[in-house]
């Protein structure tokens, strides 16, 4: 699923590949594979809509940056674009008034509210407030039971809610209680409803009116599809929420709710579930989030990366040596450099879309830290000539060699292997590209 | 800005092949006798169709198709290409309209799986209520051990319902559970056994291994069993009820399908895309959580309902 879509953004690299910039008339194209990777990520229809709108906007008015290619500079907009709209405002909760605080959790059945409210309490505590569960759901079989167990896993409170009682009342009698017994923070487990259920609507709000909570939090599941607007709209319309909850996102869902919810409510992603058990809640980061929902691993990681540590004019020497089939050792030994300064091939190769799959492929050809230091000795015992023309690498250099370097000739020769094969990857690397060869593979670039 | 220049003489010759393409559509159709029919109706179409998860891909093939029928002259208007429309989407999903019956040798097994809280349980609540309606013995079986109150939560739907129900503790063996309520079910002459389990995603081999062990222990108890795994599917998941169904394929072998929250405004498009990756019928849709909200799964009435 991972490699699908990284493939996806393949294509699109590949349409703004070898131009010279971004133009109206390059853009369509990755811009199509764009809104399509974005549908396949569960962004709602008319939210990719709105968005590659912006992201076409901003990025025919960029300026041209000179050490980015136009696909890396078009990547980097749509994932600058895409993790500004979902970032920007505080994402804590709002503790800050006097205790206690009520935090309402809201959402569609199963999306994940009792255990989302165990793990805020339990979040809480660690931050040394005295959170108290409330347990309002009255309607599921055993709704009542599931925090209590919850709350006793964790050794938190648990208001004692009468199961026959208006959820309304329940929350009310709980802040009540919960002022006069120090607790400073009462998590309200509401039960699940649809959006288009006026009279449970209707009860969110008189709870909400009731105890005026801090903060109101959609529970939303993250593999939840298109509808995750209109159910977003519609608690927001009602209850103007503070902040979302993201669940289950510790499965391979593309999770494009996140942007559709904030698209439409404007709320905050506030954090994220994990897992199954309590401690399985982590705050919500929009730039992981954007790289999630476009399915490009760490692309910008690589982007920026190459942008450090590749200058244009070597990567285009280093083109033509290849061209000319004058790739030496000398330039392997260079090659290996810059891979160290930019973390490890596999890593690296990790990050160019679509090598996913052929990573498998390469292992070997991968060195370790190690290794890498050995075969930088290695090359470093051989005179110049002998890096130039490794053809004249007999038995007795070799041996030489070995000795130098401190390793073994059995090292040298799979040195000379390795090189041999990277010559090969490189060739076919640069074939597989477009006309203008290397230069578009990002560590060449 | 020289660039100027060529974007707009781009966007010049865009917009004019787009009224070429336009008009001669227009006047292909106008040739056969037949309306003309907007490009937009066609967008409106596949926009809804994405708008109910059957995803971007496979709703462009829909549309082909209407768009090449069109062209053929054999649908006349607007009207004519959305009832097409639902029409072939009937058609799609009608080949999975095979409802679960129950039948000898009993115990007939089903055991219910799929993904954190889709419908799981309200479902066994729902399914055990209408085969006992048809007059079967029913036992319910507590094999979700690890969410806090799922086994309260059952057990609250057996005595709604009025079944036998067998438990073991909290955090026990769910296969254990299983081969317990298989072996009570045959020594009390149970027609069927309705198995929970804990709701798990479908990306933790683990938990998966451990799905894969029950149903290979049912079937070592009671040969032939579990006569029915049925795999909950919620409609308000997008896309990723695909990867869902295609790996508890893989490690249970699901024979069917159940399509719950189909009451809320998601359409559950999706299973059009899942019934092309796994053969199971589906064969209920949830419409609500009491009892009574369990439906046979109708074709028509799902593509009716779709946009
Ligand atoms: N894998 C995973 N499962 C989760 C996560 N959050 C909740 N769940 C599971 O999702 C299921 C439903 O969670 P609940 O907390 O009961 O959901 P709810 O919104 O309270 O459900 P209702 O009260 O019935 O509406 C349970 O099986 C939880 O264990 C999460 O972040 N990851
Ligand atoms: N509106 C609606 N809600 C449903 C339907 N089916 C189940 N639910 C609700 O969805 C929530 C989750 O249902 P469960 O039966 O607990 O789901 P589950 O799959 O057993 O959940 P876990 O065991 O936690 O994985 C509950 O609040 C149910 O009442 C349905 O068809 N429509
Ligand atoms: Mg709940
Ligand atoms: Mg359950």
């Amino acid at each position: 699923m991972f490699e699908n879509l990284t493939e996806k953004f393949q294509g699109v690299l590949k349409t703004l590949r070898g131009q010279g910039r971004i133009s109206e008339g390059n853009i369509e194209a990755a811009l199509r594979e764009v809104r399509l990777a974005l549908l396949e990520a569960d962004v709602n229809y008319n939210v990719v809509k709105e968005f590659t709108a912006a992201v076409k906007e901003k990025a025919l008015g960029a300026e041209v940056l000179a050490s980015l290619s136009p696909d890396q500079h078009f990547i980097k907009i749509v994932h600058g674009e895409m993790a500004r709209m979902m970032g920007g405002e505080a994402r804590e909760l709002n503790l800050a008034r006097r205790p206690p605080v009520p935090v309402m959790l809201v959402g569609l059945q199963g999306s994940g509210k009792t255990t989302s409210c165990g793990k805020l309490a339990l979040f809480l505590q660690k931050k040394k407030r005295s959170p108290f569960l409330v347990p309002a759901d009255v309607y599921r079989p055993a709704a009542i039971e599931q925090l209590k167990v919850l709350g006793g896993q964790i050794g938190i409170p648990v208001y004692d809610s009468d199961p026959g009682a208006d959820p309304v009342d329940i929350c009310r009698e709980a802040v009540k209680f919960a002022d006069l017994s120090g607790y400073d923070t009462v998590l309200l487990d509401t039960a699940g409803r649809l959006h288009i259920d006026e009279e449970l609507m209707e009860e969110l709000r008189r709870i909400k009116e009731a105890v005026d909570p801090g903060d109101i939090l959609l529970v939303a599941d993250a593999m939840t599809g298109q509808d995750a607007v209109n159910v977003a709209r519609a608690f927001h319309q009602k209850l103007s929420l503070t902040g979302v909850v993201l669940t289950k996102m510790d499965g391979d869902a593309r999770g494009g709710a996140a942007l559709s919810i904030r698209a439409v409510t404007g709320a905050p992603l506030k954090f994220v579930g994990v897992g199954e058990k309590l401690d399985a809640l982590e705050p919500f980061f929009p730039d992981r989030m954007a790289s999630r929902i476009l399915g490009m691993g760490d692309i910008l990681t690589l982007v920026e990366k190459a942008q450090d540590t590749i200058d244009e004019k070597q990567a285009r020497e280093l083109e033509r040596k290849l061209r000319k089939s004058q790739f030496t050792l000398e330039d392997f030994r260079e090659q290996l450099l810059r891979l160290r300064k930019m973390g490890s091939m596999e890593d690296l190769l990790g990050m160019i879309p679509g090598m996913g799959g052929k990573l498998k492929e390469m292992k070997g050809a991968a060195p370790d830290e190690g290794e890498l230091k050995r075969t930088l000795a290695i090359i470093d015992s051989m005179t110049r000539e002998e890096r130039r023309n490794v053809k004249i690498l007999n038995g007795s250099r070799r041996k030489r060699i070995a000795l130098g370097s401190g390793t073994s000739v059995q090292e040298v020769n799979r040195l000379l292997k390795n090189f041999q094969q990277a010559e090969g990857m490189i060739k076919r690397f640069s074939q597989a590209g477009t006309r203008k060869g290397a230069r578009n593979l990002p560590f060449f670039r | 800005m020289n660039g100027q220049g060529g974007s707009f003489f781009s966007r010049l010759k865009a917009g004019l092949s787009k009224t070429r393409e336009l008009l001669f559509m227009n006047v292909e159709a106008i040739a056969r006798g037949i309306g003309p029919i907007d490009e937009n109706v066609l967008s409106e179409l596949e926009e809804a169709l994405i708008l109910a998860d059957t995803g971007a891909e496979l709703s462009h093939e829909y549309v082909e198709a209407l768009r090449a029928k069109w062209r053929r002259g054999e649908l006349s208007d607007v009207e004519a290409l959305r009832s097409e429309l639902r029409r072939m989407v009937a058609e799609t999903l009608r080949p999975r309209m095979a409802p679960l019956d129950v039948r000898p040798p009993y115990p007939f097994v089903v055991l219910v799986v799929g993904v954190n809280g889709v419908g799981k349980t309200t479902t066994i609540g729902k399914i055990a209520h209408c085969f006992k309606g048809e007059g079967h013995p029913v036992l319910l079986a507590a094999g979700d051990t690890f969410r806090a109150a799922a086994i309260e939560q059952l057990k609250v739907w057996a005595d709604r319902v009025g079944t036998d129900f067998v438990r073991h503790k909290e955090g026990s063996d769910s296969s254990a559970v299983a081969f317990d309520a298989l072996r009570a079910a045959t020594a009390r002459g149970t027609h069927v056994v309705l198995i929970d389990t804990a709701g798990r995603l479908h990306t933790k081999s683990h938990l998966m291994e451990e799905m894969r062990k029950v149903v290979r222990v049912i079937g070592r108890e009671i040969p032939g069993a579990p006569h029915e795994v049925l795999l909950v599917l919620d409609a308000t998941n997008g896309r990723n009820a695909i990867a869902q169904a295609k790996t508890f394929q893989e490690f249970t072998g699901v024979t069917g399908l159940a399509l719950t929250k189909l009451d809320g405004t998601a359409k559950g498009g999706v299973v059009l895309s899942v019934t092309r990756e796994i053969d199971a019928p589906i064969r209920f849709i949830g419409v609500g959580e009491s009892v009574d909200d369990l439906r046979p799964f109708d074709a028509g009435a799902f593509a009716e309902a779709l946009f």
